[in-house]
């Protein structure tokens, strides 16, 4: 067998990396080059490069060091068992691929996890030795995110994040069961001591910041995980009450959700569907609920005897057709806590109204300026010339916000 | 009716010049017109049709917010939008708080216009892309792009910042920017031709962007809506996604209906290989037993928890400190005693004169019981139930140990050794007889001294519980 070129190794392995759904670069450090220095910047937010036809961002180069693995994870493009064409990249193939696209100004940086080969520690080794690299012998200032192997040494963690923007590990799935179940040689309590691991060592270094001047920072960007949502039979209440533990327990960025997505040569074990897009959706908006929006898991999913969001409709919406008795909230009046509850104010639209509000009173044609969509918000605010008068009553009022349905088109 | 001609279409010195003193002569905004670009440099003639300075127009007072705002604006290809901001400034007169008010129509037009300019800045971040030219002074980098806006200056720093050790050019309709390792430097206009038409590396973004595409999430709209078709034109990858949609659905379809296959031959092997690996034996009863509670599942608390907090000391030990469970920090490094109360307890310990090998240290429940609160977590307390499902653990460590001195710190301890909810108050400092010629002496957990909020009664109360150490290591002293 002829040894493969570059630009098929590529194919393999960005390939086999594109079922982790992070690509962010936002929230490190700030960097930049200058004369005689690397190359590279980091501004606080990231820069998507480019996007696929699936909707998502292309913000790094998201690859593995390789897809060779000796673990057999039931959801997984790479496990042993699959028969899919398997690449190795050498640590300096990375390296200067990195640089030659970064120089082209197509990526903000690095995202580089891997298959288990040898053992975790040989693994995490090589990737820390990209890192490594591409920090000192190139000076490179670019964004680096690696992915840490649960039970890899302390050591290796520790140089990773000395080097990285980001090191993140997958908690898999949402459900110790079914990570069991699927992914047998992976230990869910490992997993979560690696991001506890994570988090006491990036908090220890915030310590030292606040007290020192020059500290090397560790992971400047923090740890985020991602799970796979539709490869088990977890519902929505119970992948929200695990995201509730992973933020509070582990100060994540973000948990991620990934929806289980077809992959070549599956396994009898778990049988292909089509990703469930919109269940993703609607927790990514429920997760934003929580975070940003003041509102409780429980206030999100209760309602519903299935323990699942609606898909038709936003949960916001839908909590709010629930509680119905707590609008019409009026614009003029109302404390920012009741605002942000109103389906169709964001956090910086209402902010907007906050400020406006203190120098005229708001009627509704100021409020379409605030918002995106009027149409949205009209059935649950009062405004200085607008009440919804009984229509928050109306029981086609869910029916009449919902969008309508419609097929995905082609173009 | 006063003409102002602006020396190019981002002049904001010139456009603030003007505004300054029509603004001053308080002349109206209906009684401007405003141009650009009218293909003279010569700021005398913008300054004829103006009325003659004041010295109030030195005087002109805007809100600080005002100077980011107009800069971005003038950057926007609408006309209108120099007779906008002037009607902005104009209002300043008499609403000098106009732009806190979000949905006045001038404001809302003006921060669509300041957004809409951002956005286009940052598309450019995002969609130059170099091609490599080999030049004798070495490789040049050259981009062509086309922005929607004026806004070539204002982008061109992040670039200068990002690249600085590349020599780089960008060439747009409008101005070319270049950097020269030292400095910016702007330039006439360019033509798509004079930038390079292909570069190695490009084959490999190809292969990149197309192998990255996951065909069963085809989402167009998403993608169109933050990677607009105007931009296409000049990015390479773009090119392929009508292919990349067209074979989506079947790429997927195949997926799908193909039948398993059979493991290759090195998973059978790594499978054999597997089942001979054997852990690694415990070595001690006490190892045995940790190693066991590191799975427990005897009540629901492990699912909010990192991991068992399992006692830690010699199993040889003499007293065995009781707290109630581990706490926050406890949970995240898998040991006792490590956090704030932690500290407080090693404190007095070493105060009370307790030799560190004498003693092991372990908790009546070992999961950290919690409720997410956002970024943090909250300690709750461990109920009936669960103190009674780790009693299991906590018994056979006991049993193992057999120390002549258990001490428990707090009442979930008590509660757990005597098996009945008891108030730690009334027993604090006694001696109780235990079982198998043991004795258990109840004083306060160290975290109860943390909560204290009078400093006066919080050195009373530590000076206390030192005391009670001292009574222990006393009757350690008598055992020994």
């Amino acid at each position: 067998m002829p040894a493969k070129t570059l630009v098929e190794k590529l194919a393999v392995l960005a390939d086999a990396a594109k079922y982790d759904a992070s690509c962010a670069s936002s929230g490190s450090e700030k960097r930049k080059s200058g004369k005689g220095t690397g190359i590279g910047s980091t501004e606080g937010m990231g820069i998507c490069h480019a996007y696929a036809p699936d909707g998502r961002c292309i913000s790094l180069l998201k690859i593995l060091l390789t897809n060779f693995c000796v673990f057999d994870c039931a959801y997984c493009v790479n496990r042993s068992s699959s028969n899919v064409e398997r690449a190795r990249f050498s640590v300096d193939e990375v390296v200067q691929l990195t640089l030659d696209f970064y120089k082209r100004n197509y990526i903000e940086g690095l995202f580089l996890s891997s298959g288990i080969i040898r053992d975790t520690d040989y693994t995490m080794e090589q990737m820390v030795e990209v890192a490594a690299a591409l920090r000192t012998v190139h000076d490179f200032r670019g964004y680096i995110h690696l992915k840490a192997i649960p039970g890899a040494s302390q050591d290796l963690i520790e140089r990773a994040g000395l080097h990285a923007d980001r090191v993140s590990v997958n908690v898999e799935l949402p459900s110790d069961d079914s990570v069991v179940r699927l992914a047998p040689e992976k230990r869910p309590a490992d997993i979560r001591r690696a991001m506890g691991g994570l988090r006491t060592r990036i908090e220890a270094n915030k310590d030292l910041e606040s007290t020192r001047a020059r500290v090397r920072k560790f992971a400047p960007a923090g740890q985020s995980t991602q799970m796979i949502i539709g490869a088990d039979a977890t519902t929505d209440a119970a992948i929200l009450d695990r995201s509730a533990m992973l933020y509070g327990s582990y100060a994540l960025k973000r948990v991620y959700y990934s929806a289980f997505s077809p992959i070549p040569d599956a396994t009898s074990v778990l049988p292909l569907l089509k990703p469930p897009l919109m269940r993703e959706h609607r927790l990514y908006q429920a997760d934003w609920l929580m975070r940003f929006y003041g509102f409780d898991r429980r206030e999100i999913v209760e309602g519903r005897t299935d323990g699942m969001l609606d898909l038709d409709i936003d949960p916001k919406l839908a909590w709010a057709l629930r509680a119905r008795e707590r609008f019409p909230v009026d614009v003029n009046t109302a404390d920012r806590e009741s605002l942000l509850r109103v389906p169709g104010l964001g956090v910086k639209s209402v902010d907007r109204l906050l400020s406006s509000r203190r120098h005229t009173r708001l009627r509704l044609a100021d409020l379409g300026r605030l918002v995106k969509s009027l149409d949205a918000v009209r059935p649950f605010v009062v405004a200085a010339d607008w009440h919804p008068g009984t229509s928050l009553d109306r029981l086609d009022l869910k029916a009449r916000l919902a969008p309508e349905p419609r097929q995905l088109s082609l173009f | 009716m006063y003409t102002v001609d602006l020396a190019h279409e981002t002049d904001f010195a010139g456009f603030r010049t003007a505004a300054r003193r029509l603004v001053a002569h308080g002349v109206k905004p209906d009684a401007v017109v405003w141009r650009t670009g009218g293909g003279t440099d010569d700021l005398f003639a913008a300054r004829q049709d103006l009325p003659p300075p004041t010295v109030a127009e030195t005087e002109v007072r805007v809100p600080r917010a005002f100077v980011p705002l107009a800069e971005a604006v003038i950057c926007h290809s609408a006309p209108e939008r120099l007779s906008l901001l002037y009607r902005i400034l104009y209002r300043f007169l008499s609403e000098p708080r106009l732009l806190e008010i979000a949905s006045d129509p001038d404001v809302a037009i003006a921060r669509r216009m300041e957004k809409s300019v951002g956005r286009d800045v940052h598309k450019m971040h995002a969609f130059v892309r170099f091609r490599e030219l080999a030049t004798p002074d070495g490789p040049h980098f050259i981009a062509w792009f086309e922005p929607e806006h004026f806004i070539e200056e204002r982008a061109a720093g992040f670039f200068a910042r990002r690249f600085a050790p590349m020599r780089w050019s960008i060439l747009t309709p409008r101005r070319s920017i270049h950097w020269d390792l030292e400095s910016l430097a702007f330039g006439p206009g360019a033509r798509r031709e004079d930038a390079p038409a292909d570069d190695a590396a490009e084959a490999l973004w190809l292969t990149y962007f197309a192998s990255i595409f996951n065909p069963a999430r085809l989402k167009v709209k998403a993608m169109t809506a933050e990677m607009p078709r105007k931009y296409w034109r000049n990015l390479p990858e773009a090119a392929l996604i009508p292919d990349l949609i067209a074979g989506a659905e079947a790429r997927v379809q195949s997926m799908i209906a193909a039948p398993p296959t059979e493991a290759p031959a090195h998973h059978h092997r790594l499978r054999a290989r597997g089942e001979t690996l054997m852990e690694t034996a415990a070595e001690t009863d006490i190892a045995r037993l940790r190693a066991e509670a590191d799975g427990c599942r005897r009540c629901p608390l492990w699912a909010g928890a990192t991991q068992t907090v399992f006692g830690e000391g010699p199993d040889t030990a003499q007293v065995v400190f009781v707290g109630e469970q581990p706490g926050d920090k406890e949970d995240l490094a898998g040991r006792p005693f490590v956090g704030p109360a932690g500290q407080v307890f090693d404190e007095a310990v070493a105060e009370a004169g307790i030799d560190r090998t004498l003693y092991y240290v372990t908790n009546a429940v070992k999961h950290f019981k919690n409720e997410p609160r956002g970024k943090r977590r909250i300690h709750k307390k461990p109920n009936g139930a669960e103190i009674e499902a780790c009693r299991w653990w906590l018994a056979q460590e006991l049993q193992i140990i057999k120390p002549k001195l258990i001490v428990a710190l707090g009442g979930t301890a008590l509660q757990s050794l005597l098996d009945r909810p008891v108030k730690i108050t009334e027993l604090r400092g006694q001696f109780l007889e235990f079982q198998d010629d043991t004795t258990v002496f109840p004083t306060v957990h160290p975290s109860y001294l943390l909560r204290l909020p009078d400093p006066d009664l919080k050195a009373r109360e530590r000076q206390r519980f030192v005391d009670d150490l001292k009574r222990v290591a006393e009757r350690i002293g008598v055992l020994a």
